[in-house]
């Protein structure tokens, strides 16, 4: 906490996640922190007029918290064995660099998948209806970002990825959107100039025109019998925005 | 830990059907000065386990003259508000502990932090 550069990144992770949770506007809402550290993003959230449960597996971590006098109530908890709150409790939930902890096995008796479910079942029931989950994640890589989706969708959450700034190795973050039974419906996005946004959905369906879209529609069109272009190493290339 | 999470927080114990509410055994009771948001107190009152809050701030000393029920009209009655704002936020359990009704496993709270951390064979 003491690093002003890692406070600012921070502060501007807890921003972009509560802007995703897509929460209504000017009311106060409840709202679940996991693994809320020593209250960074929970800051922010009291910041924004809300308020908020903050869980976390660190004693140390949370011992800062307190001395920082943070606003949200502390809980001690390992969100791999599910988060302990009766259903419809939160209005919606962030996360901040810590998903990705649960898909490690820290002890021998830990399954990752297992862990993973568990906390995404808890979680899902813990939401009210309507309400959206919004963690930033450092994925090592592709398969584990598979493996904490396809834990997420059995759990009963729809919803997507949010990168921002895809093609800077440095500035990119990920933001996994999920969703407490709503269905399908895009976050609404602020579309700052700066920022260059790419939106990959798993409720079953391809976001419009990107390149799965493009190749599903040819494909569609072909089956109709339609003339259609031989897909060349142009399809679906990102073209410049005066397209 | 406050009230209000007090109202939300259930045992996950694996195999325990019930385990909610648990039941408060404070050893130390702060009152704090929180600031006063009437439309957060009454958006939160459909969710809570009324019974649940009563039966916890009276334990802890702390139901002064809330009702047994919301009263009717809640939204526009600021009196009623501040006493519900009180209990579910001024109020805060700093040592103690968290009992389970169904198995009696224990919860304790440190510091004002329940730990919720399950053993091997309770996950």
């Amino acid at each position: 906490s003491q690093n002003s550069r890692i406070i600012e990144i921070q502060t501007q992770m807890s921003e972009r996640a509560v802007e995703l949770l897509n929460l209504p506007e000017d009311k106060p809402c409840y709202l679940l922190d996991v693994g809320c550290g020593s209250g960074l993003s929970g800051d922010y959230l009291s910041e924004e007029g809300h308020y908020w449960v903050g869980l976390d597996i660190s004693t140390a971590m949370l011992d800062v918290a307190m001395d920082r006098e943070v606003e949200g109530d502390l809980v001690l908890g390992d969100m791999g064995q599910g988060v302990p709150f009766r259903s419809g409790t939160f209005d919606g939930c962030i996360s901040i660099s810590a998903l990705q902890w649960l898909c490690n096995a820290d002890k021998k008796s830990h399954i990752p998948p297992k862990r993973l479910y568990t906390f995404f079942s808890s979680l899902y029931s813990s939401l009210q209806r309507g309400a959206r989950a919004v963690f930033q994640i450092y994925p090592e890589d592709s398969k584990q970002l598979e493996l904490i989706t396809s834990q997420a969708m059995k759990a009963g959450f729809t919803g997507g990825m949010v990168v921002d700034y895809p093609n800077s190795t440095k500035a990119k973050k990920l933001f996994l959107c999920l969703f407490a039974g709503e269905s399908g419906v895009l976050p609404k996005v602020c579309v700052k100039k700066r920022m260059n946004m790419v939106q990959r959905f798993f409720s079953g369906k391809s976001v419009k025109k990107s390149k799965d879209w493009i190749m599903e529609k040819k494909e569609r069109r072909r089956r109709q019998g339609k003339d259609v272009r031989a897909d060349t190493k142009y399809t679906g290339r990102h073209r410049k925005p005066r397209f | 830990m406050k009230l209000l999470t007090h109202n939300m927080l259930t045992s996950h114990v694996k195999g325990v059907i019930n385990g909610y509410p648990l039941l408060i055994k404070a050893t130390e009771v702060k009152v704090n000065e929180v600031e006063f948001n009437p439309q957060f107190v009454s958006r939160m009152i459909p969710k809570l386990e009324w019974s649940a809050l009563i039966q916890a701030a009276e334990g802890l000393g702390h139901l002064q003259d809330l009702p047994g029920t919301p009263i009717e009209n809640y939204e526009n009655d600021a009196e009623f508000l501040r006493k519900v704002h009180r209990v579910l936020l001024e109020v805060e359990v700093i040592e103690g502990s968290l009992q389970c009704p169904e198995s009696g496993r224990e919860f304790p709270i440190s510091k004002g932090v329940p730990n919720m951390l399950l053993n091997e064979d309770e996950s």
